[in-house]
């Protein structure tokens, strides 16, 4: 983690959420019901979970929770429970044992501990192996025992490290699906780190992008997907053209590209989506929009979609994502709106 | 996969070690218990003579008792050693950890005998504690009950035996998967409920092994009675010793290595059940 990275505030009070700040540790960022916390392997999103759980201290800085300061705190005296990436169920303890574990060391009466287990075993559908051995039971099944041991102490905030990467593709999207389900539900704040953009995309209120150790941008899947303010974001998540030139006279020029812009003169790097490309229907070119002539290089068909690389001069390749409309050859026009260039940052 | 004639080839010399140098001693050991001694000569007559003589006569159950109640010492002291420092250096040590294994390791390396005679050098009347204890004036003349006693029998095993304690006690802890512990924190356990709900649970593999290896060691231990036990810390590998050597009672001493035997192998699978109901895998 890169404990010098600057601090910009996201002091945003969040509504009905927790306020999760990570100051000078890296940048700030409010949290709001799922906040995903994605990330490259090395980018610090791991080490920014365990500082929040308390398992790693900061070198520098504070981390704060809803105005409650956590750094300070020893892990067991924080209102935050962890969903481990290998669900670290105790091997020694049966299923119903591993959720009571929590409550059992705050010394909770036993009927409420009989109570609130059995209730937690409902909600991720597992009362019937309340007695098993966790080594008994598959991923996905040990998968819902650690969340229910996390949720049954009612934390403030969730943090779930990697929790679905050790599932096979089915079960993950099935999982997903179920924790977004008990998110909706419990209203409690998912602090979630993956690698996966796709998982963050779909599964999280605001995300939190990692790069070495810093925040690189924190918004709303659509916002981020829509307005990435950097060059890093707009390819991190999902795909995206990346158009590299200059605005000269109020003209963005990018290879044989050009289109007419309002920003300041001087170079300038522009995210265009492969889906913000189509093909040009007649002759005219509507008003806001640029086309332009290039031929086909590659076509992936994926389904629902197609993927086509086509050149448009001096070998620049563009992505272009059209639904799917059977083998292409040749040349053709295509056309985009200007406002789907965005202008993002180095 | 490998041919059958191989598997033969290859099983022949172990079968044959353990054969010759195991099954056949054994063999000898119990047939002798059961065999008899006649003015010094050894005569090939089944009876359980034997057993009888070692139950009826009051010293040898002594010994024995005396034998189990040294070793189960050596047991405990060793294990209250042993378990601290072997969770020190597998959770606390950090990096001097290597260092402070070695620092165990290396008194293996000496000698038995040099570190007997070392206890003997310390705990004698002439000897360096006592001398201590004089130059403090704690005391005025030598304190005798030191050396040549069951006490110092005891703390001469312990000191041997820590290092086979530590050993899989160490081994055990280091297996504890580190998000165990860190689960049991998240959880809202401090270190004292970590180590009673996680850590020691999922140890007492590693501590049965290695308080089984204390107990058995120790109970058939020769050397340390001989050099710092004296008459009142003598156990019972000597008095088998002897019945060996000057008293010419093969029969008898045999008799008492097949019941040392049964109480060790009844150790064992004891431990060995006990060690399977705290295997988790």
């Amino acid at each position: 983690m890169n404990s010098s990275a600057a601090s910009s505030a996201e002091t945003a009070s969040p509504a009905g959420g927790v306020l999760l700040e990570v100051r000078g540790v890296a940048k700030n960022f409010g949290a709001r019901n799922v906040l995903k916390n994605i990330g490259e392997s090395g980018s610090g999103k791991t080490t920014l979970l365990r500082l929040v759980a308390g398992f790693e201290q900061p070198t520098a800085g504070e981390i704060w929770m809803s105005g409650e300061r956590l750094d300070t705190l020893p892990p067991y005296k924080r209102r935050v429970n962890t969903v481990f990436q290998h669900y670290a169920l105790f091997p020694h303890l049966s299923v119903h044992e591993n959720v009571a574990y929590g409550l059992r060391v705050k010394k909770t009466s036993a009927t409420e501990i009989g109570g609130r287990v059995d209730e937690a075993l409902r909600m991720v559908k597992m009362q019937e192996f309340a007695d098993s051995q966790p080594s008994k039971l598959s991923g996905g099944q040990q998968q819902r025992v650690a969340l229910a041991r996390a949720l049954v102490n009612r934390p403030l905030l969730l943090l779930l490290d990697e929790p679905l990467s050790a599932l096979d593709a089915n079960l993950r999207k099935q999982m997903q699906s179920e924790l977004k389900a008990l998110q909706r539900e419990l209203g409690i704040t998912f602090l979630f780190v993956t690698h996966d953009q796709e998982e963050a995309m779909a599964l999280s209120d605001r995300i939190a992008l990692l790069r070495n150790g810093s925040l690189e941008q924190v918004a709303s899947p659509r916002e981020i997907y829509a307005h990435p303010a950097t060059a890093y974001t707009a390819q991190f998540i999902g795909q995206t053209n990346l158009l590299r030139g200059e605005i000269i006279d109020s003209t963005a020029r990018c290879g044989t590209l050009q289109w007419p812009s309002e920003g300041p003169s001087g170079p300038a790097i522009f995210s265009l989506r492969p889906e913000a490309i189509r093909f040009a229907s007649d002759d005219v070119t509507p008003h806001g929009t640029a086309r332009f002539r290039a031929s086909l290089e590659q076509q992936f068909f994926s389904g629902a979609s197609e993927l086509l690389e086509v050149n448009c001069g001096g070998s620049q390749l563009l992505r272009v994502r059209i639904s799917a409309r059977g083998p292409l050859s040749g040349e053709h026009e295509f056309v985009f709106s200007i406002a789907d260039a965005i202008r993002v940052q180095e | 996969m490998y041919s059958r004639t191989y598997k033969t080839l290859v099983s022949i010399p172990p079968l044959l070690w353990v054969g010759v140098f195991l099954l056949l001693p054994y063999a000898l050991m119990f047939a002798h218990s059961f065999w008899a001694v006649h003015e010094g000569v050894l005569v090939h007559q089944w009876n359980l003579h034997n057993y009888a003589t070692l139950f009826s006569k009051p010293v040898y159950v002594e010994v024995l008792l005396r034998t189990m109640r040294i070793a189960a010492s050596v047991t405990l002291c060793s294990l209250l050693l042993g378990y601290p420092l072997a969770y020190y250096l597998s959770f606390h040590a950090g990096a001097r950890k290597e260092l402070l294994y070695q620092l165990v390791i290396v008194p293996l390396w000496v000698s038995y005998l040099v570190r007997g005679y070392a206890w003997k050098t310390i705990l004698g009347s002439e000897g360096v504690l006592n001398g201590f204890l004089q130059y403090l004036h704690v005391t005025h003349e030598p304190v005798a009950f030191l050396l040549y006693s069951p006490f110092a029998v005891v703390l001469m095993l312990t000191h041997i035996y820590t290092p086979f304690v530590f050993l899989p006690i160490y081994a055990a802890l280091e297996h504890i998967p580190r998000p165990l512990v860190e689960a049991s924190h998240d959880l809202g356990a401090g270190a004292a409920q970590t180590f009673l709900r996680v850590i020691l649970p999922l140890s007492i593999p590693g501590l049965l092994a290695g308080a089984t290896f204390a107990f058995v060691l120790s109970l058939g231990d020769f050397l340390a009675p001989l050099l710092v036990g004296g008459a009142s810390g003598t156990m019972i590998a000597n008095v088998v010793q002897s019945l060996f050597g000057a008293a010419l009672d093969w029969p008898l001493g045999a008799a008492i290595s097949v019941c040392i035997l049964l109480v060790i192998i009844s150790l064992l699978f004891l431990t060995e059940r006990l060690e399977k109901r705290w295997s988790f895998k």
